[in-house]
């Protein structure tokens, strides 16, 4: 943590309410996301009980797995989340706009330009936490490998049909949710705890009940009291006022009131299937359903007090203005989406198990470039998050003393100026060390080249001048210009090429082999998970 | 002693406590694993670690039971030399052994241990969380292995004590739930570090015995007991609050609660004092960062006031564009 | 003393050392693993390979980590065989390569890997060769710094060669990612691993040796860091106990950095200790004792004797360095030693050390003054790569109570099921380390 935050921190435990940590909003926000609060049951892999999901905040849709134990009622549960996700994600997948890309021709080698499409907006999925990202991922798992009966004829108990699709899609969000800065899928708290310093740790920042108490503590009550009530205030029942986000329950709710419910539900069906006439149907049919609307207002309870969190989040986030780089990156999340929009709709099958060693390796190179781009966007976009980089050294801010024009050596002398910059920050810079300004959005690049005096350093501009033998107007410092400069590059440069998968070197096991298709998870008899 | 109960006595309830579901769950995992005289726990066994061995279609499950802990203890004792002469497999469904602790016994049950035909023992785990395609969350992997690494020491004193002395193998076998199913998998996790780590920690223990010197004479954490004498009682303990304790202790939010009180900047993570050198309480750093305190030729306070200076300049600069 | 073993480390070595030339030069394996110990004769290891799998006509690529290794390397070739075309691959960057290679009249330099085809040794880093496509991979191709290497980096470069030497040292810095890759803990390839952990899984047959000596570390330092660092592959010091001699001609004056100085001379080890206090990084006192050690080991006219001449040879600036964890406190020493008047002595991080070998250390303890103690802090590599520089002496200056602090951060790491276990822990070998060091204290208060 920089010194900067812990300082933002220490203020808001002084001030009682959460301090600033950024001055722009560094990620893009939909204007109609859709928000997924999910609960699952406890002690069970990938064993829903319920989520609250949906695009408008006012109407939330209520799914609910009245006995999470019944394979039956788990898929009618995925094949309704389906019917809610699955529409809204085709409803940007349609809209188009053409783009350019660069690929390789498979004849010549060579790289060329093809136009292809992008998709003009993406989705994007919000939850409530960090466990929320790991529930997609797990939901996605569960479901990708499922066979339809339309796929598998013979496959027990064959899965509702959209659902393998969703949980492709699931995976999609889960994996590009571990790139640095992208927004497809985000959790609430991680957007929260970006842009605001609470006065507690970050470990008490996972609570989104807590955090939005720091963010905006109820009229006369102070971020750590309104915390602590969202952490611990229980009621009579002795349920959480605030209940957890999910997707884990509090224990005294399963044991208290969700056990109990459970055992009414499956007496009501036991006495349904019991039944022996028509009219004890109808009546046993009647507690059975009683029991599930028992169950669905359950759910509903410890759902929508963070359902209503997410929003209030959102309202908060919405008053920052965003980042000026942060578009360009959310075009990069189109891209993601678009990519596998047209794998989906090209027939591939779903995402393996593990990476193959090339997949694994392009994937981390890609996030390691987009993390360097996010530090740096950041920075550029933001006055206190350069103020951080500038207290490590690594930039440093500071105004034009003088400039005297110089010349390369070379052919054709072109135009080299050395800049003096006094600076009150301390750069850690060493001789010959490159240094950069955003010069209309665009990096200029200067050289250090000595220190004239305690806080005077001199700079040689290297580039942006144009090609003639004078510099265009506007690309040399002036004479009292104030800029900063950043020892860290704007851009991130592509990393090497790796083989393909097919040319994997024998150091990493060699080819793959032919690709078969994953097999479906093995089901069980018994109807348990 | 109840940590639970003590801690809602002192007025700081926590979240703690186990879902039925999950306890239900958890047994009835653990009972399909060694349902069957333990048969396919002991193929997990052989084949993980010991694939070279005679198959283990027939192994011993001797009775354990006896009186008090000491008496388990004894008879798991007797149990595992027994199981060393016959030879073959033996399987120890919740044996129990004694490990000092600052000089008396806890007494551990383990979930399982297993004797192998060559004389070595192994430690099982058995837990309810899934490996999902071979791999399972790491923090739940890690405290298995610390809590395994502690079975491990305690079998290593009955070895000990043993002529010849059998070996207590380091890799114990993790038994879990594989991907969404409630079948049995397992993967050997190497426990050597957890155990080097814990033995350090038992001998520094005995040292501590001087902590337990300093308590007030009749100190006794009882959570029946007027929650003024608790809290002197709690509080006569030393502890340093982290929030890492959070998810570790029920006794976290009475910690907090101090921690909090006595203004400790360590309340918001150990990490945030890495920078502040001697500063230890919020007031002292702001009132350093606004350079009301402080010497500023302390790199920590010179630090502070940067910080400080950027970081107003920086609002200030977003505020009026 | 007397240490009466059978042990020959001119003949060990030797032995190891032609077992490896010879599964290189007529080995059928596509790899060979050398793993190497502090100062065990890599580098020379690497230009004897390179010179020989040279004068048996295979065309060669080595592949180095860093800029400042491969321009090393070159050197070292150069020196060894001037006649050698050598081409050295370097980046279209400003400054991309060491100038002195301007002078060598046989060293071609290029960025494009075209250009140096036909040269019979072709040096570049990992990170210059994964842009290289061939058509026709090198017959042969040496990694220098394998374990210093991640996976994915070699799965770049693994094309470019048919089959390869692979030398390097496990017990310094691992490979690290920026970025959490905890999704491929376990599969054998890893992208964030060592590229030998790769290598090895896929080719769990391939011959391993392991240079048995080291020629830097003496006699003192050799079991402490074979020990605490390499506790499954132990190794030895070439030299014995009275072959490396440090002497100061001007006596101890007392204080606590003379004190500290002497008991290094004569033990190998010193432990400079200053008050129990927490402390920010560049903690001054701590940097201050560090500078006037260095100080006073200059001015007491120092001269070491070894092995390589039998005559004293002055402790001179340049045979002097100062470890740091971090980069700030490399800076507030090299600070503090200006204000004292010193130059010449390199001061530098744990990375950046790796690698480099001087007669005295001093080293600010990556532990000193913490009031936390992380995993960055912890890494067993770092303090093997601070401990195992020196050739005579290593003086640590650290703040007391590191080992309560060490005691109050037991390690209680996350286990990723498959995953290899590396040993030592960092928390193990910390406390083995400051148990020996405590043998050597010098308490002072400044």
């Amino acid at each position: 943590m920089s010194l900067i935050t812990t300082l933002a921190r220490l203020e808001a435990v002084s001030t009682g309410v959460a301090q600033p940590a950024a001055t722009v909003r560094h990620r893009h926000l939909s204007g109609q996301p859709l928000v997924f609060v999910p609960l699952t049951t406890s002690g069970e892999a990938g064993a829903p009980l319920g989520a609250l999901v949906g695009t408008d905040r006012d109407a939330p849709r209520l799914l609910v797995v009245p006995q999470p134990r019944d394979r039956d009622l788990r898929f009618a549960f995925l094949a309704e989340l389906a019917d809610v996700v699955l529409p809204y994600l085709d409803s940007y997948a349609g809209s188009v706009e053409a783009a350019e890309r660069t690929e390789t021709d498979p004849e010549t080698g060579k790289r060329v330009k093809v136009e292809v499409e992008l998709c003009a907006d993406a989705p994007q999925l919000i939850v409530p936490g960090r466990a929320g990202i790991e529930y997609v991922r797990l939901l996605g798992r569960s479901m990708r490998f499922r066979r339809t009966a339309e796929q598998d004829p013979e496959a027990p108990y064959p899965a509702p049909p959209r659902v393998p699709l969703l949980g492709r899609w699931l995976t999609h969000f889960g994996e590009r949710a571990r790139v640095p800065g992208s927004s497809l899928l985000l959790a609430m708290t991680d957007l929260l705890s970006r842009h605001w310093a609470t006065g507690q740790s970050g470990i008490e920042d996972q609570h989104l009940g807590a955090l939005l108490a720091w963010i905006d503590p109820p009229r006369g009550s102070t971020g750590a009291a309104a915390a602590r009530t969202a952490e611990l205030a229980r009621d009579t029942d002795g349920q959480l006022v605030c209940p957890p986000a999910g997707p884990a329950t509090d224990p005294a709710f399963d044991n208290k009131l969700l056990a109990p419910a459970f055992e009414r539900y499956d007496r009501a069906r036991t006495a349904l299937a019991g039944a022996e006439d028509g009219l004890q149907a109808d009546t046993r049919l009647g507690i059975l359903t009683a029991a599930e609307r028992e169950i669905r207002d359950l759910v509903a309870s410890r759902t929508r007090p963070t359902w209503d969190a997410v929003w209030r989040g959102l309202d908060l986030l919405h008053r920052l203005p965003e980042g000026a780089r942060v578009e360009e990156r959310w075009t990069r999340d189109r891209w993601s989406f678009t990519g596998h929009r047209d794998r989906v709709l090209a027939g591939e099958p779903p995402q393996p198990r593990r990476d193959d060693a090339v997949t694994a390796a392009n994937k981390l190179a890609t996030r390691e470039r987009e993390q360097a781009r996010l530090d740096a966007q950041e920075a550029l976009d933001d006055p206190l998050v350069m103020a951080g980089r500038r207290l490590s050294g690594e930039a440093f801010a500071g105004e034009v003393l003088d400039v005297v024009m110089a010349y390369g050596e070379g052919k054709r002398p072109s135009p080299r100026p050395l800049v003096t910059v006094r600076t009150e920050d301390r750069p850690q810079l060493a001789e010959g060390a490159k240094t950069y300004r955003s010069l209309g959005g665009k990096p200029q690049s200067m050289e250090f080249v000595g220190q004239e005096a305690a806080g005077v350093v001199v700079l040689r501009v290297l580039d942006k001048m144009g090609r003639g033998k004078e510099p265009e107007p506007g690309s040399v410092p002036e004479k009292g210009d104030r800029f900063t400069l950043t020892l860290f590059e704007h851009e991130q440069r592509g990393g090497a090429k790796l083989p393909d998968p097919e040319a994997t070197p024998w150091t990493h096991g060699g080819p793959p082999g032919e690709g078969v298709p994953e097999p479906a998870d093995a089901m069980t008899q018994e109807d348990v998970l | 002693m109840d940590k639970t109960a003590l801690a809602s006595a002192l007025g700081s309830p926590s979240a703690f406590g186990q879902s039925q579901f999950a306890l239900t769950r958890g047994n009835a995992f653990e009972a399909k694993v060694k349902a069957d005289g333990g048969a396919e726990l002991l193929r997990l066994v052989r084949g993980h670690l010991d694939p070279g061995a005679e198959a283990a279609e027939r192994a011993a499950v001797p009775d354990l039971s006896a009186i008090g802990p000491e008496g388990r203890t004894a008879r798991t004792a007797l149990a595992l030399r027994e199981a060393g002469e016959a030879g073959g497999w033996t399987l120890l469904d919740h044996p129990m052994l004694a490990l000092e602790v600052a000089g008396s016994p806890a007494f551990l049950e383990p979930d399982a241990v297993v004797v192998h035909p060559d004389g070595s023992w192994t430690v099982v785990e058995i837990k309810s969380f899934p490996m999902l395609d071979g791999s399972a969350d790491p923090a739940k992997v890690g405290a298995a292995a610390r809590q395994a690494a502690v079975y491990v020491l305690a079998l290593e004193a009955v070895a000990a004590r043993l002529d010849p002395s059998p070996r207590v193998r380091h890799d114990v076998l993790l038994v879990c739930p594989k991907d969404f199913s409630n079948l049995p998998t397992a993967s050997a996790v190497d426990v050597r570090k957890q155990r080097a780590v814990t033995a350090r920690q038992l001998d520094r223990l005995t040292r501590i015995e001087e902590i337990a010197g300093t308590l007030p004479a009749g100190t006794c954490f009882a959570p029946d007991l007027p929650a003024e004498q608790l809290t002197a009682a709690v509080e006569a303990v030393p502890a340093t609050y982290a929030p890492d304790c959070l998810s570790a202790c029920e006794l976290a939010f009475h910690c907090r609660q101090r921690s909090r009180a006595a203004d400790e900047v360590t309340a918001l993570g150990r990490a945030v004092r890495a920078e502040l050198g001697g500063l230890t309480t919020v007031e002292d750093v702001l009132s350093a960062a606004r350079g009301e305190s402080g010497d500023p030729a302390d790199p920590a306070v010179a630090a502070l006031r940067r910080a400080a200076a950027l970081r107003a300049e920086a609002l200030q600069g977003a505020a009026c564009p | 003393m007397t240490t009466t073993t059978a042990f020959d480390p001119g003949a060990e070595a030797a032995r190891a050392t032609s077992a490896i030339l010879h599964d290189t030069l007529h080995g059928t394996d596509r790899g060979v693993v050398v793993d190497s110990p502090p100062g065990a004769g890599k580098s020379t290891l690497v230009v004897r390979a390179a010179l020989e799998l040279a004068d048996a006509g295979r065309p060669l690529m080595v592949v180095a980590q860093t800029n400042a290794q491969v321009d090393d390397l070159v050197l070292r070739l150069a020196e060894k065989n001037p006649e050698l075309p050598v081409g050295r691959l370097h980046s279209s960057d400003s400054d991309p390569y060491d100038k002195a290679l301007d002078d060598l009249p046989n060293v071609r330099k290029s960025a494009k890997a075209a250009d140096l085809r036909g040269t019979p040794v072709v040096l570049s880093t990992a990170a210059k060769w994964a842009h290289v496509t061939v058509d026709e991979p090198w017959r042969h191709a040496i990694v220098d710094e394998a374990y210093q290497m991640r996976s994915d980096s070699l799965l770049a470069v693994a094309g470019l060669f048919e089959r390869a030497l692979f030398v390097g040292d496990p017990g310094q810095l691992d490979p690290f990612a920026i970025v959490g890759s905890e999704q491929w803990a376990g599969l054998s390839y890893d992208p964030s691993g060592s590229a030998v952990s790769t290598l090895l899984a896929h080719n769990p047959g391939l011959p391993q040796h392991r240079l048995p000596v080291s020629w830097r570390l003496p006699a003192s330092a050799a079991p402490l860091v074979s020990g605490a660092f390499y506790p499954y592959t132990p190794f030895r010091s070439g030299t014995g106990h009275g072959d490396r001699r440090l002497s100061f001609a001007v006596p101890a004056d007392g204080s606590g950095p003379d004190r500290v100085i002497d008991e290094a001379a004569e033990s190998g080890w010193g432990l400079l200790e200053l008050p129990a206090r927490h402390t920010p990084r560049t903690d001054p006192e701590a940097v201050r004792a560090v500078a006037t050690v260095v100080r006073r080991l200059l001015d007491r006219g120092g001269a070491a004797v070894s092995e390589r001449s039998p005559d004293p040879t002055p402790l001179t600036a340049d045979r002097v360095a100062v470890g740091t964890a971090h980069r700030d406190q490399a800076a507030a020493v090299r600070a503090a030693l200006a204000e004292l008047g010193v130059s010449g002595v390199t001061v530098d991080t744990a990375n950046r050390l790796q690698g480099r070998e001087y007669d005295v250390t001093v080293v600010l303890h990556p532990l000193s003054g913490r009031p936390d103690a992380t995993a960055f802090h912890l890494e067993t590599g770092r303090l093997c790569v601070l401990a195992s520089r020196h050739r005579h002496a290593c003086v640590v200056v650290c703040r007391a109570g590191v080992t309560d602090l060490l005691d109050a951060y037991p390690s209680t790491e996350p286990v990723q099921l498959g995953t290899l276990v590396k040993f030592p822990d960092g928390w193990e070998a910390n406390h083995t380390v400051l148990a020996h060091l405590a043998e050597h204290r010098v308490p002072w208060r400044p």
